[in-house]
C-alpha cells in the first residue's frame, strides 16, 4: 500500500507535464504554430550546416519513412514483420534496373517501384495472414533473406556487386545531384508519409486495424474481413517501403544487396517499438533517436554501440510500451 | 417463408456430438428463445450460425440463402448480428468507436479516398458517427460515448455490446445470455429494450438465456435443446407443462421418489 503511494506521488510530477502538453496541443492554432515553426527551421537547415550535418538529417528523414511504413504493418496492423528490408530492395532494384539498365526516367520507375511491392506483398501476405503472428514473423523474416539471396545471385541485378549509374532525377530542369536537394526531397516525403499515416490512422480503415488489433473474433463479429484489412496494411506498408527504396537508388546511383541486410531490417523494427508502436510522433522520436544517437556519441568512440545497446535495453525494461508517454488515465477522452 | 431455417444441423468435435440434427425455425418479426441445462449445446447453435464453428451437417438458410461454409463477417452482412456470452467489447477502445466498428461492413471508405479525405468520405465518416450516436442514445447511454469501455460499469459494457450489434444493422440480432451478471433492475431494462428493437426496429430476436423469468417473460416460443438434441419447442405454457423439459432440468421424477 505504502509503496503503491510513493510510485503515484514519483509519477504526478510527469504526468502533470504531459496532460499540460497535451492540452496545449489540442488547441489547434498553437499546434498549427508548432508545426509551422518546426517546419520552417527545418527548411532553412541546409543553408546553414555542413554537408555532413545535411547528409545525417537526410537518413533521418528516410529513416523516418522507412519506419512509418513498417508502422502501418507492425503498429497498426498488430502483424510482426522482421523481413522490411526486403521490400525496400524490391523499391530501390525496380527504379535501378529501370534506370540504370533501360535508361527510364526517375519519376516514371516510381509506379512500377509500387506496383512490385505490391505484387510481392500480396504474394507473401495472401498464403500468410491467415495463420498467427509467428508464422508471419518466420515468413517475412526467410522473404527477407530470399529477397537479399536472389538479387546477389541474378545477372540482372549486377549480382553481388550490384547496380550502378542509375540516374539523378530531374525536377522542373534542375538535376537533383546536391546534398541540400535530397534533403529536401526526403524531407518532403518524411512530411508526406507523417501525414497520410495520420488520415490513416483517423479512418474506417484505421479503426478496423485497431479493432482486429483488440479482439479478431469480435472484429469478425462486427463485419471487418480480418484478412482483407491485414492484407490492405501490409501492401500499403510495403508500398512506403518500395517509394523509400527508389529514392534512396536514386541518391546513392549505386545500390548492392549488402544496403538491405537483416540487420536493417531490425534497426527499422527497433526504432518503432522504442518510440512506441502505432502512435506516429513515437515512431518519429523512435528514428530519431536509432539515427542521430550513434552520430552525436561519436566522441565517445569505441564504446559507443556498447552505451546504444544498453541504452535500449534500459528503455525497453522501463517502457515497453515505448517512449512516447500517452496521454495519462485520468482526463483520457473524457 | 421464415427468416432462419435450420434444418438437422449437426456439428461433432470428434466423437461428441454437440449440436444433433437439430431444425427450428424462427419467423420474420419475433422473439425466440433457445434454452437447455448447462453445456445442453446452445452457444455452439450460434458458433455454428455466426460462421465461427462449422457444421458437420446440415443446412442454415437465412432469408433464404445458406450459412454454412460462410465466414463471420459476411454473415454479419448479411444482416445477422451477434453479443457474445463473455463481454468482448475493443476495452482499450472508447465508447463511441466501439459502436463504430458495427457500421464498418455498411461502408467502404478505402485506401486513396481516405488519404484524399475526400467530400464522399467525410459524409460518409459523418454518417458512421451519427449512426453510433444513435444507437447509444436507444440503448440509454448516449452520455458515456468518450469513456474507455473498460471503465463503464459492467451493465454498460453490456449495453455497448447491444449498440455495436445494432450499428450493424441487422435484421436478426442473436443475444447470448444478454442477462448474465444484470441485476434484477437492470434485466427489467433489458425486457424493455428487446420489446423496443423489435417493435420500433423490426428486428427479429433470437436469444439463448439461462435466467428463466426472464425468457418466460419475453419469448413468444421456446426451443428447448439437450444434449444437442432438441427436445420440445412451444410457448412458455407448453414448454413448462412438457415433461421432457422438466426431467431434463430436475432429473427424473421416480430417480428422486426412489
Amino acid at each position: 500500500m505504502a509503496e503503491t503511494k510513493k510510485k503515484a506521488k514519483l509519477t504526478n510530477p510527469f504526468e502533470h507535464v504531459i496532460e499540460y502538453l497535451y492540452r496545449f496541443f489540442d488547441n489547434k492554432t498553437y499546434r498549427y504554430i508548432t508545426i509551422a515553426v518546426v517546419v520552417t527551421l527545418l527548411v532553412i537547415f541546409p543553408n546553414t550546416s555542413s554537408r555532413f550535418t545535411q547528409e545525417i538529417m537526410t537518413n533521418l528523414f528516410y529513416f523516418i519513412v522507412v519506419c512509418l511504413g513498417l508502422n502501418i504493418i507492425v503498429g497498426y496492423a498488430g502483424l510482426l514483420h522482421l523481413g522490411y528490408a526486403a521490400f525496400f530492395a524490391v523499391g530501390a532494384y525496380t527504379t535501378g534496373i529501370l534506370s540504370a539498365g533501360y535508361g527510364m526516367n526517375f519519376w516514371l520507375t516510381l509506379p512500377f517501384s509500387i506496383l512490385a511491392a505490391v505484387i510481392a506483398g500480396l504474394a507473401i501476405g495472401a498464403p500468410t495472414l491467415r495463420l498467427r503472428g509467428d508464422y508471419l514473423a518466420i515468413v517475412t523474416l526467410g522473404f527477407g533473406e530470399i529477397t537479399r539471396l536472389t538479387i546477389r545471385n541474378l545477372d540482372i541485378t549486377g549480382g553481388a556487386v550490384g547496380l550502378i549509374g542509375i540516374q539523378r532525377p530531374v525536377l522542373f530542369g534542375i538535376t537533383l545531384n546536391q546534398i541540400s536537394h535530397f534533403y529536401y526531397m526526403f524531407f518532403i516525403l518524411a512530411i508526406l508519409a507523417i501525414f497520410i499515416s495520420y488520415r490513416l490512422h483517423d479512418s474506417r480503415m484505421g479503426r478496423a486495424w485497431e479493432y482486429i488489433r483488440e479482439d479478431e473474433d469480435a472484429a469478425a463479429a462486427m463485419g471487418i474481413n480480418v484478412v482483407t484489412s491485414r492484407l490492405y496494411a501490409f501492401v500499403i506498408g510495403s508500398a512506403f517501403g518500395a517509394i523509400a527504396g527508389s529514392f534512396f537508388a536514386a541518391k546513392m546511383t549505386a545500390i548492392s544487396p549488402d544496403s538491405f541486410m537483416f540487420i536493417h531490417s531490425v534497426m527499422i523494427l527497433l526504432a518503432v517499438v522504442l518510440g512506441g508502436m502505432g502512435k506516429i510522433p513515437g515512431v518519429v522520436l523512435g528514428a530519431i533517436f536509432v539515427t542521430l544517437f550513434p552520430e552525436i556519441s561519436r566522441e565517445i568512440g569505441p564504446y559507443r554501440l556498447l552505451i546504444f545497446g544498453a541504452l535500449l535495453l534500459i528503455i525497453m525494461l522501463y517502457r515497453p510500451q515505448g517512449i512516447w508517454p500517452d496521454r495519462p488515465a485520468i482526463s483520457s477522452k473524457e | 417463408m421464415a427468416l432462419l431455417e435450420i434444418k438437422d444441423l449437426t456439428l461433432r468435435f470428434g466423437g461428441l456430438c454437440a449440436v444433433n440434427e437439430l431444425s427450428l425455425e424462427i419467423e420474420e418479426g419475433s422473439i425466440r428463445s433457445l434454452i437447455g441445462p448447462n453445456g445442453a449445446g446452445k452457444t455452439c447453435v450460434f458458433n455454428c450460425l455466426t460462421g465461427y464453428y462449422k457444421p458437420s451437417a446440415g443446412e442454415m438458410l437465412f432469408q433464404g440463402q445458406s450459412l454454412v461454409r460462410k465466414k463471420p463477417h459476411l454473415i454479419t452482412y448479411m444482416g445477422m448480428a451477434r453479443t457474445f456470452q463473455n463481454l468482448r467489447l475493443f476495452k482499450e477502445m472508447t465508447v463511441l468507436e466501439n459502436v463504430m466498428s458495427g457500421m464498418h461492413c455498411r461502408t467502404n471508405a478505402a485506401f486513396l479516398t481516405t488519404v484524399l479525405r475526400t467530400k464522399g468520405q467525410q459524409i460518409e465518416e459523418k454518417l458512421i458517427r451519427d449512426v453510433a450516436e444513435e444507437c447509444l442514445e436507444f440503448v440509454g447511454i448516449p452520455d458515456k460515448k468518450n469513456y474507455i469501455a473498460k471503465n463503464l460499469p459492467y451493465g454498460d459494457q453490456r449495453r455497448v455490446e447491444w449498440a455495436r450489434a445494432l450499428a450493424t444493422q441487422p435484421k436478426l440480432l442473436l443475444l447470448d445470455e444478454p442477462a448474465a451478471g444484470l441485476n434484477s433492475d437492470e434485466k427489467a431494462q433489458l425486457i424493455s429494450l428487446m420489446h423496443r428493437i423489435r417493435n420500433e426496429r423490426g428486428i427479429t430476436i433470437f436469444l439463448i438465456e439461462h435466467d428463466m423469468g426472464l425468457v418466460m417473460k419475453i419469448s413468444e416460443k421456446i426451443f428447448v435443446i439437450d444434449y444437442g438434441v432438441k427436445i420440445a419447442e412451444g410457448t412458455v405454457q407448453e414448454v413448462r407443462d412438457n415433461p421432457k423439459v422438466v426431467e431434463a432440468y430436475l432429473g427424473k421424477e421416480e430417480e428422486e421418489t426412489a
